[in-house]
C-alpha cells in the first residue's frame, strides 16, 4: 500500500515544483523594479536611437523616446503580463513563450531607454548596438555549439576555452605562414579538434574525470600558446603573427536593409558559417537518425549500446567534431576581430560559451540566442562606458554570469542537461 | 628462521607498493612532464635550430645543443627555486627557497580547500573567487580600520576566512537547495567576484586619496603577518598558518565525525543519506570550509605577500590550486607537498626567464601535463613499459603458485 502511495503522492509534488510560483514571482519583481527605476524614477530627458546608417537604401528617422513615459508604459505592459501569468498559474497553466518574449523585449527596451536617457550623451545607434552584439557573439556561438555536441553525447566540455584559444593561435600562425586566411581557418578547426581528441581519449579511454581533463586542458593550451607566442611569434612577428584578414562579404541590396542588413548579409565567411552551423547542428541533432543516436548515447548509453550503437566511438567523433567547430570560432579572434594573436586572446569567453549552452538548455538554437544575449550585454558594457551612464560597466560585465547562476539554480524555469553527461561508459 | 619468513613478504609488499603503486606513478608523471617540457624548450632554442641545419654532418653538435638548452633552463629553474650556490647578496643562497615557501603558501591553503571538496565528491573550481572575496574583505579591514596590534591581524584573518567561507558556502547552499552543478556555479561565481572587485576598485572607499589607479592603500603594519625568516625575506606567518591548516584538514578528514560524513557523501551520497547523514548540511559545510581555506590564501596575499589589494590579488592561485589538489591526490599532506613543488616551479620560473629567456608559460605546460599523466596511470605505465613487466611478474607468480 505504502509503496504504491509513495510515488502517487510524490508526482503532484514534482508537477507543482516545475510549474511553481517562481516564475510569476520573478516576473513580478522585475516588472515592479522596471516600473519604479525606469519609469517613476526614470530620467526626465529623452533617449534617441539611431536606426539607419548612411549606406542604407531607405532612411528611417531616429527614434526618440521620452525617458520617463516610456519606462512607465513598458513597466505597465510588464505588470499586465505578470498579472496574466498569475491568473494562468491559478488555472494550473504557464504563460506562453511569446508572452515571455514580449516581457523580455519590454524590459530590455525600458532598460535601454533609462540608461541612454540618463547618460551624458542621449543618443545611441541601434544598428551599431545590435551589429556589435552579433560580432561579439560569434566565438560564443561556435563555442557553445561545441559544448552542445559534446554534452549531448555525454561528455562534459569545460575545455571550450582551450579550444577557442588553440584555434585562435593556430589560425594566426598558419594564416601568416601560408598567407591564406582560409587555410588558417581550416588549421584552427584541426587545432580545436586535436584539443578535443585529448579530452576524448582521456575521458573515454582512461576514464579520467571529464571536468578534471577539461580544466587541465585549458591550462595546458594556455601554457603552450603562451610559450610559443613568446619564443616563436614575438621574435619573428612579421612572418609568423600577421595573418591575413577574412574579408567581409557584402551581399548587394540585402545588406543595405536598415538594422538587420549588416547583421545578416554583411559578414565574414565565419559569420555566415555561424548561421549555417547553428541550423545544421539543430537539424542534425533533432531531425536525423544520427541525432537520435547521439542523444540516446548522451541520455542512456546502456540502452544505446543494447541497440547496437558504438557508444565510445560515437562519443569520440562527436567530441572531435565539437572541437573543430570551437576551433573555427577561435579563428574569429585572429582572422576577423583583431589582426594578430596575443596571450589569452580568448579572455574567458569559453566559459561564457559554457554559460550560453546551459542557459540555452543544451539546444543549438537556445544556445545561439543565449550567446546573442551575452554578446549584447558585452557590447552594451563598452557602449555604456562610452556614453557615460550611471550604472557601472562592471555590473554589465557581470550580467551573463549572474543570469547563468539564476538559470542553473532553477529560478528561471528549469534547465537540466543530458542524463549521462559526465558519466564514462564502461561496457560490462 | 620463522621471523625471516614472516618479514620477507612484508618487505616485498612495501617494495611492490612503491614500484607499482601510485607513488611511483606520481614520480614518473613529474619526470615525464619535465621531459616533454624540456623537448619544447629545446625545440624552440636558437642554437638547436642552427645545429639542426648540419645535423647529418655533425650530429653531436645538435645533440649537445639540445641537451644544454633543456638542462640550462632546468638548472636555472632549480637555482631560482631551491638553492643558488655562490650568491652573496643580501638574500644569500637560501633566498630562492624562502621565495618558494612564500609562493607556496596560498597554493597550499587553497589547494587544501579544493582537495577537501574533492573528498566530498564536489568540484570546487571556485577557489579563485573565494580568494578574491576574502582578500577584498581582509584588505579593506586592514587599511580602513586602525586597531591595536595582534587584534587587527586577528580580525583581518577571521574576516578573510569568513568571506571565503560565505562565497563557498553560498555555492554549497545553491547546490544543496536546487541541485545546480557546482562546477558551473563556481566558475560563474569566480567572474562575479572578479567584476565586483573591479567595480570596488573604482570607488573612493577603496582607492588611495586623490588617485584613480585601481590599487588600494597599503595595509596597516598592525594588520600584516609578521615576517618569520628575517627582514630580508618575504616569508611570513601565513606559511605557519598553512602548515596548521594542513594539520587541521588532516584531523578533520581522518579523525572527526564531520570529516567522515564528508568522505561518505563523496563515496556514495545515496548510501550516506540512507545511513542518516544530512547530505545538504554536509554539502553546505564542506563548501564553506573549502571556501574558508581558500580565504586563508586571500589573507596570505593581502596581509603577507602583496600588502595591497589589486584585481590581480588571486593571480592564478585559484586555478593552480586545482592542479595542486590533484597532484596531491586530495590528501592533506599530499596537497601540502604538491603546493611546495608548484611553488618551486613558480619561483624558479622567474629566475629561468631572466637567465635563459625560457618563458614562464612552460611551467603551466609542465603543471598541466603532470596532472594529466597522474590522472591516467595506464598511460604512464605504457610509456615506461611497466604493463609488460607487471604481466610478466603476474605470470611468474602464477607459475610459482602452480
Amino acid at each position: 500500500m505504502s509503496t504504491t502511495l509513495a510515488p502517487g503522492t510524490a508526482l503532484p509534488g514534482t508537477a507543482i515544483s516545475t510549474l511553481g510560483w517562481k516564475i510569476p514571482v520573478i516576473l513580478g519583481i522585475v516588472s515592479v523594479a522596471t516600473l519604479l527605476f525606469c519609469g517613476i524614477l526614470g530620467p526626465d530627458s529623452s533617449a534617441s536611437f539611431g536606426i539607419s546608417q548612411s549606406g542604407d537604401v531607405f532612411q528611417i528617422p531616429e527614434l526618440t523616446l521620452p525617458g520617463k513615459a516610456t519606462g512607465i508604459v513598458l513597466g505597465l505592459v510588464m505588470v499586465a503580463i505578470t498579472v496574466w501569468s498569475v491568473m494562468l498559474r491559478r488555472q494550473g497553466r504557464s504563460i506562453p513563450a511569446w508572452a515571455t518574449a514580449v516581457f523580455v523585449a519590454a524590459f530590455v527596451m525600458a532598460f535601454l531607454t533609462a540608461m541612454v536617457g540618463g547618460a551624458r550623451l542621449h543618443e545611441i545607434s541601434l544598428a551599431g548596438l545590435l551589429g556589435g552584439s552579433v560580432t561579439l557573439a560569434v566565438p560564443l556561438v561556435f563555442g557553445s555549439l561545441s559544448g552542445v555536441l559534446c554534452e549531448r553525447v555525454g561528455v562534459v566540455n569545460i575545455a571550450i576555452e582551450g579550444q577557442l584559444l588553440g584555434g585562435a593561435f593556430t589560425a594566426a600562425l598558419v594564416g601568416s605562414v601560408t598567407h591564406s586566411a582560409m587555410l588558417g581557418m581550416l588549421a584552427a578547426a584541426v587545432a580545436g579538434a586535436l584539443v578535443s581528441m585529448v579530452l576524448a581519449v582521456f575521458s573515454i579511454k582512461y576514464l579520467v574525470n571529464q571536468v578534471i581533463v577539461g580544466v587541465v586542458l585549458n591550462v595546458l593550451v594556455s601554457g603552450i600558446t603562451g610559450f610559443f607566442f613568446t619564443t616563436l611569434l614575438q621574435p619573428d612577428f612579421e612572418h609568423l603573427n600577421t595573418p591575413p584578414r577574412l574579408a567581409e562579404i557584402d551581399i548587394p541590396l540585402l545588406s543595405a536593409i536598415p538594422v538587420i542588413g549588416p547583421i545578416l548579409f554583411k559578414q565574414s565567411i565565419i559569420g555566415y558559417a555561424m548561421y549555417i552551423a547553428v541550423f545544421v547542428v539543430w537539424v542534425a541533432l533533432f531531425k536525423t537518425k544520427w541525432g537520435l543516436r547521439v542523444r540516446a548515447v548522451g541520455e542512456h548509453p546502456q540502452a544505446a549500446d543494447t541497440l547496437g550503437i558504438n557508444v565510445n566511438a560515437t562519443r569520440f567523433w562527436n567530441v572531435t567534431l565539437g572541437g573543430a567547430i570551437a576551433g573555427i570560432g577561435g579563428s574569429y579572434f585572429t582572422l576577423v576581430a583583431v589582426d594578430s594573436f596575443t596571450k589569452e586572446i580568448s579572455g574567458g569567453r569559453g566559459f561564457i560559451a559554457l554559460a550560453a549552452l546551459i542557459f540555452g538548455r543544451w539546444n543549438p538554437i537556445g544556445a545561439f540566442l543565449a550567446a546573442l544575449l551575452f554578446g549584447f550585454a558585452d557590447n552594451l558594457q563598452s557602449l555604456v562606458t562610452i556614453i557615460g551612464t550611471p550604472v557601472p560597466s562592471q555590473f554589465m560585465a557581470m550580467l551573463p554570469y549572474l543570469v547563468t547562476i539564476l538559470a542553473v539554480a532553477g529560478l528561471v524555469g528549469r534547465s537540466r542537461g543530458p542524463a549521462a553527461s559526465g558519466e564514462p561508459y564502461v561496457k560490462e | 628462521m620463522n621471523s625471516q619468513a614472516v618479514s620477507k613478504p612484508e618487505s616485498t609488499d612495501v617494495l611492490k607498493k612503491i614500484f607499482t603503486g601510485s607513488a611511483l606513478v606520481s614520480v614518473l608523471s613529474v619526470f615525464l612532464a619535465l621531459v616533454v617540457g624540456g623537448l619544447l624548450i629545446a625545440a624552440t632554442d636558437k642554437d638547436v635550430a642552427s645545429t639542426a641545419g648540419y645535423f647529418f654532418a655533425r650530429p653531436t653538435d645538435f645533440l649537445s645543443a639540445f641537451w644544454s638548452a633543456a638542462t640550462n633552463s632546468y638548472v636555472a629553474l632549480f637555482q631560482g627555486a631551491v638553492f643558488a650556490p655562490g650568491v652573496s647578496g643580501p638574500l644569500g643562497p637560501f633566498g630562492p627557497f624562502m621565495e618558494t615557501l612564500t609562493i607556496a603558501t596560498p597554493l597550499i591553503t587553497s589547494g587544501l580547500g579544493v582537495a577537501l571538496a574533492f573528498r566530498a565528491g564536489l568540484f570546487n573550481i571556485g577557489a579563485q573567487g573565494q580568494i578574491i572575496v576574502s582578500g577584498t574583505l581582509a584588505a579593506y579591514l586592514g587599511f580602513a580600520w586602525h586597531l591595536p596590534i595582534v587584534l587587527h591581524l586577528l580580525l583581518v584573518v577571521v574576516a578573510g576566512i569568513l568571506g571565503g567561507a560565505a562565497w563557498g558556502g553560498l555555492v554549497g547552499y545553491l547546490k544543496a537547495r536546487t541541485g545546480a552543478h557546482e562546477v558551473i556555479l563556481t566558475i560563474m561565481f569566480n567572474y562575479v567576484a572578479l567584476f565586483a572587485l573591479r567595480w570596488l576598485l573604482t570607488t573612493p572607499a577603496f582607492l588611495r586619496p586623490g588617485e584613480s589607479n585601481p590599487i588600494t592603500p597599503r595595509l596597516d603594519d598592525s594588520a600584516l603577518y609578521p615576517l618569520i625568516a628575517g627582514g630580508q625575506y618575504r616569508l611570513h606567518l601565513g606559511f605557519i598558518v598553512a602548515i596548521g591548516a594542513t594539520v587541521l584538514v588532516w584531523w578533520l578528514l581522518n579523525r572527526s565525525t564531520l570529516g567522515f560524513e564528508f568522505r561518505a557523501i563523496g563515496a556514495n551520497p545515496k548510501a550516506a543519506l540512507t545511513a542518516g547523514v544530512n547530505v545538504s548540511r554536509a554539502t553546505i559545510l564542506v563548501m564553506a570550509i573549502a571556501g574558508g581555506l581558500a580565504g586563508l590564501s586571500g589573507v596570505a596575499q593581502v596581509a603577507g605577500t602583496e600588502k595591497v589589494l589589486t584585481d590581480g590579488v588571486a593571480a592564478s592561485y585559484g586555478f593552480d590550486a586545482i592542479t595542486v589538489a590533484l597532484l596531491g591526490r586530495s590528501t592533506p599532506w599530499g596537497t601540502f607537498f604538491a603546493g611546495l613543488l608548484f611553488g618551486a616551479f613558480r619561483a624558479g620560473a622567474v629566475q629561468m626567464q631572466i637567465q635563459t629567456g625560457t618563458p614562464i608559460d612552460i611551467v603551466l605546460v609542465v603543471q598541466s601535463l603532470i596532472v594529466l599523466f597522474i590522472a591516467a596511470p595506464p598511460l604512464v605505465k605504457a610509456v615506461f613499459g611497466m604493463n609488460r613487466k607487471k604481466k610478466a611478474a603476474a605470470s611468474t607468480v602464477a607459475g610459482g603458485a602452480a
